[in-house]
């Protein structure tokens, strides 16, 4: 019985895997490939093979500085927004005060304006304060959305905590500080982790404030992946190119938060 | 629902021009059935997945990488992929599936298209209800495994009372978030189909930027931003008060 399970676990996990990787090989086998042999020919992997497309890339600054704009811009912003989201995710699950259920509600509504409605305010604001074209600008109005969602995410897994180990934390003479470093975030470790990554991928892909806040000194690699469009047609490999590289730094923060978000409460010592 | 008649503020004469009240109420059901869909299929499919993954060793590695990967790629590329993908001279999935002798074609059958994007979605957006349940049930104490199965709970018993009520948080922030991004669903069915065949996949968002954005006229577009957020935002406030009930009420009966 056991072992029949086992069985079908895997073989549904096989499946979705192959579901889930078919089009990103698709990418990648178009990236290997030119404009003309994309669009003439069906083949499971590329008959002439070229790096030509990554070459564009990696030889071009606007390319890949893009890259770079944005690694920036995402890295502050998921730093920013954990660290807000912690001590407030911590105040909602803990504490009961006038509205709370409210307020809490409310700051998801920030998640489900369209961003569009930001654009102008934003706009003016850093036009104002002379922070247009700058990093710490797009990382701002990125916590716009990001920090609801950082919020609501640990304060779920806050929750799932038992209030009894605050309180016997504090009767064994733990300070705050140290109660919440030490032995609070161990037991949240696999929230934070997946928060961190949800923080990252968001403000990662997110395309209109970033493209509206930036013109060349920050503008990060979505914006520039909008001129392979052009009045000529479409530049379906560098595109492709493009978007294979885009996973990669995700690739890599997942890969260092893989642990946190793996072995969770297992790991986490009281 | 939308003010039949214009009585919206002083919008009156915004709300007249470019606007059919039919065209509107048709975005607005599709947008309806689809966000449903997009719900039914992908949180089942996401806890299913969460409970398949490996919890440890370096196969949990590989496969939250793997299964994280779509969640990465921008959204315009994501269209612009699945254009080709699902091209049947050029593309793998449409070639396969005229292959298997379909008839297939999402530029020019309504309900291909409809599919297709609703797939696409789902590949796309799967991972993130799979990562929050992972994670979720990764943070439930492994103590409870051992305790549940000597008292004799079946599979799904441990499933239902142990880790469906520790998911509850996480699913609750799963649901809300998908139901909402797919509300907004915008840049990725407006690559790949554009919104034909017809108006088969033309969802509210792109329905009200082209009425709003493409006739430049800035009064309508802020009336249509912000009903299409109270929009929105009932629509969570009545699935967050209900889940929040649904959850309550398990609680209750576990105590009992």
């Amino acid at each position: 019985m056991n072992e029949k399970r086992f069985h079908k676990r895997v073989i549904f996990l096989a499946a979705y895997l192959v579901f889930a990787i078919l089009p990103i090989y698709w990418m990648i086998n178009m990236s290997f490939r030119t404009n003309e042999e994309i669009l003439s020919t069906f083949a499971l992997w590329p008959q002439h093979f070229t790096w030509e497309n990554y070459k564009t890339i990696f030889t071009d600054a606007s390319w890949y500085s893009g890259y770079i704009n944005s690694m920036i811009y995402v890295a502050m912003n998921t730093v920013m927004s954990i660290t807000v989201a912690l001590p407030a995710a911590y105040a909602f699950s803990r504490y009961r005060f006038l509205g709370d259920k409210h307020v809490f509600f409310w700051l998801l509504t920030n998640r489900m304006t369209p961003p569009a409605v930001f654009l102008l305010p934003f706009f003016q604001l850093y036009t104002t304060l002379g922070l247009m074209d700058t990093h710490i600008a797009v990382a701002l109005a990125h916590l716009v959305f990001n920090v609801p969602l950082a919020v609501w995410i640990l304060e779920g897994f806050m929750s799932g905590i038992p209030r009894e180990i605050d309180e016997t934390a504090y009767i064994d003479g733990y300070s705050f500080p140290r109660f919440f470093i030490t032995i609070f975030l161990p037991l949240i470790k696999a929230g934070v982790g997946v928060t961190a990554f949800f923080c990252f991928m968001f403000s990662w892909v997110e395309l209109l404030m970033a493209r509206t806040l930036t013109s060349v000194d920050a503008k990060p690699i979505v914006a520039t992946m909008t001129r392979t469009v052009s009045a000529s047609g479409m530049d379906w490999a560098v595109l492709a190119a493009a978007g294979t590289l885009t996973i990669v730094p995700g690739a890599i923060v997942i890969w260092f938060v893989r642990n946190y978000i793996a072995k969770g409460f297992a790991m986490g010592r009281v | 629902m939308i003010a039949p008649g214009g009585g919206v503020g002083g919008g009156r004469g915004g709300w007249k021009g470019g606007v059919r009240e039919e065209e509107l109420h048709g975005a607005l059901l599709r947008q309806i059935i689809y966000s449903l869909s997009v719900l039914v299929v992908e949180i089942p499919l996401g806890i299913a997945l969460a409970l398949s993954m490996p919890a440890k060793g370096w196969k949990a590695s590989v496969v939250l990488v793997l299964v994280a990967i779509s969640l990465l790629i921008p959204w315009n590329v994501v269209g612009t992929i699945w254009q080709i993908y699902g091209r049947t001279d050029i593309g793998l999935l449409g070639a396969t599936l005229a292959y298997l002798g379909f008839d297939y074609s999402y530029t020019g059958n309504a309900s291909d298209a409809w599919m297709t994007v609703l797939v696409m979605d789902v590949w796309h957006w799967t991972p993130l209800v799979a990562l929050l349940c992972y994670a979720g049930l990764r943070s439930i104490p492994a103590a409870y495994y051992p305790a549940a199965s000597i008292a004799g709970a079946s599979k799904f018993a441990v499933f239902r009372y142990v880790q469906l009520p520790k998911m509850r948080g996480v699913l609750m922030i799963a649901v809300l978030l998908r139901f909402m991004d797919s509300f907004m669903i915008y840049t990725e069915p407006f690559v790949l189909t554009g919104g034909g065949p017809g108006n088969a996949t033309t969802f509210l968002s792109q329905y009200l930027t082209q009425k709003a954005v493409g006739q430049f006229d800035l009064g309508p577009a802020a009336a249509f931003s912000l009903i299409y957020f109270l929009i929105i935002l009932l629509l969570c406030f009545l699935l967050y008060n209900w889940m929040q009930r649904v959850g309550t009420a398990d609680k209750e009966s576990a105590h009992e």
